[in-house]
């Protein structure tokens, strides 16, 4: 298992503890996503996805641990961290009622980016997700597929370094999954930029991507999908990561 | 400028800047108004229900409630002349809140997160906000000082319009920082009459919007007590004086010591590290 110094990752979470109450959604998280690859964080519904992404994303403060955004600190350096990532977040978060372009010009503003280089820039990230020829319609009259598409655009449109998308399939047809996924990958390839790509569905991973298993606030498995698979004795990505999180359940019988 | 070309990847932005913040508050303001703009039933209604009272309650009561010579009117007032200025801070009252209400709304769908992160500090978005919200709900009222005057309903002299313009900025600014503060307590969309029933209408008719306080202190003096503590009244009363070119100081201190501590209370609980959202597990929580 390879890993990279907290320095050149594009986003590096170190022993990052959170807790609402009594209950702990995150404990002694550690996990980078390197720049130029895809970071598979898998784990089920509640294991701790979100409040991870809420963390990252400065919704509040990370109480232990540090949270690096190309070495920017989210906490102390909120500004710089914040500069550098573009999230896609799980619920639709595009004004209906405004055009794509409306919608993508409000994000850029909200970075300080003036109007004219909001244009190019809004024109730049349309053409990256094949919807430069829609900019003028209402966000309403798009498919999900679409809508989505639209949110990695605007989620790209400062230029970050870090790209953060929190199960960015859920609700989409086979197609559309297939197509987002393509277009992130393609992304990945010509920006170099680092991905974080929260899921539960494992057959979004590819041999190559980096997988990080999340269970119930603990990063149980990192690694290949190889090493995981090596790991669980098994060849099918899905099997091992039932394995892995079965493991916390029946750890005398499960594990192998 | 050029630099972006289609295929290349996009250039970070250089990050937080003083510019930047003109740009922010910009957009802000830009987005609320055109959303605004989309929702003429908003707007419509926004204007209709100051309209009902003036035409239909203030006739109807003209008759029975007397209204005496008081600061800063010079002359006996029709019962219509009274009510407008509560009126317009009843304009206001229900945008702040309106407007409260889309956070929380705007939080459900999502959209608040995408302002929250934004690398501009927070109590700057969050000021933004208050300030498109004041921009949207000047227009309503002076939408509505435009269909008053045409009953009759002005100020002594033209210069009112003017005068009363900054009184309604510091109001719109109390009221919408209170919304803000409410927002952040609101755990998921509630329905807006609830928000009638527990705040708007008890603020509204605790104050010195409907009738003079000295007459409430005639028929009772708890509700006297109560209206004289309603940041409410003294919203009205700003107004009400600024529309006659005075400025009445205890309502200013009051909208301004008002508006300071609500935006303190929002500023506070939208702050990451000591926001409720952190304590709560943030807007998904009611997932």
């Amino acid at each position: 298992m390879t890993e990279s110094t907290p320095a050149t990752a594009a986003l590096s979470v170190e022993g990052v503890t959170h807790a609402f109450g009594s209950k702990k959604a995150l404990d002694d998280v550690s996990l980078e996503a390197p720049a130029g690859a895809f970071t598979a964080l898998v784990g089920q519904n509640g294991a701790g996805k979100t409040t991870l992404f809420s963390l990252i994303t400065r919704l509040y403060n990370n109480r232990s641990g540090s949270i690096r955004v190309l070495g920017a600190d989210v906490r102390r350096t909120p500004a710089t961290a914040l500069s550098q990532l573009g999230v896609v977040f799980q619920a639709r978060t595009l004004d209906l009622e405004l055009t794509v372009q409306q919608n993508l010009l409000y994000h850029a503003a909200l970075h300080g980016i003036g109007r004219g280089e909001a244009k190019q820039r809004a024109e730049a990230a349309l053409t990256r997700v094949n919807l430069v020829e829609r900019a003028k319609d209402k966000v309403r009259a798009l498919s999900g597929g679409q809508m989505r598409r639209v949110e990695i655009a605007r989620a790209l449109l400062h230029g970050p370094r870090l790209l953060l998308l929190d199960e960015p399939t859920t609700g989409l047809d086979i197609g559309s999954r297939r197509t987002l996924l393509e277009e992130v990958r393609r992304l990945i390839q010509q920006d170099g930029i680092g991905v974080l790509w929260a899921t539960h569905l494992t057959d979004e991973i590819a041999v190559a991507d980096r997988v990080v298993v999340l269970h119930q606030g603990k990063v149980m498995a990192k690694g290949t999908p190889q090493e995981l698979c090596a790991r669980a004795k098994t060849d099918d990505v899905g099997a091992a990561f039932m394995s892995i999180v079965g493991e916390t359940q029946k750890p005398r019988k499960a594990s192998a | 400028m050029s630099a972006v070309v289609a295929d290349a990847p996009l250039r970070p932005h250089r990050g937080v800047s003083a510019s930047g913040y003109l740009v922010c508050l910009g957009g802000i303001v830009w987005r609320e108004s055109l959303r605004f703009l989309h929702q003429r039933g908003r707007f419509l209604s926004a204007l209709v229900r100051p309209l009902v009272w003036l035409f239909i309650f203030a006739a109807g009561f003209r008759a029975t409630l007397g209204v005496s010579i008081i600061p800063p009117y010079e002359t006996y007032i029709l019962y219509e002349v009274y009510i407008a200025p509560g009126l317009m801070a009843m304009i206001q009252l229900f945008n702040g809140l309106q407007s409260s209400l889309s956070m929380v709304y705007d939080r459900e769908v999502g959209a608040m997160r995408i302002l929250l992160v934004s690398p501009y500090p927070r109590w700057f978005l969050l000021v933004s906000k208050l300030v498109a919200g004041i921009a949207v709900s000047l227009l309503q009222v002076y939408a509505f000082l435009l269909v008053a005057y045409f009953w009759d309903v002005r100020p002594d002299d033209p210069m009112g319009y003017l005068y009363v313009l900054p009184a309604l900025i510091l109001t719109g600014f109390m009221l919408g920082a209170m919304g803000l503060a409410m927002s952040s307590v609101f755990k998921q969309l509630e329905n807006f009459a609830s928000v009638m029933n527990f705040v708007i209408f008890p603020m509204f008719f605790a104050s010195s919007a409907l009738y003079p306080l000295w007459r409430v202190q005639q028929s009772s003096e708890l509700l006297y007590f109560i209206c004289t503590y309603n940041p409410f009244t003294h919203a009205v009363e700003l107004i009400r004086f600024a529309l006659y070119g005075q400025l009445e100081w205890t309502a200013l201190a009051v909208v301004a010591g008002c508006s300071a501590v609500f935006l303190t209370a929002a500023v506070l609980a939208y702050d990451p590290s000591t926001g409720l959202t952190a304590r709560r597990g943030g807007p998904d929580a009611a997932k």
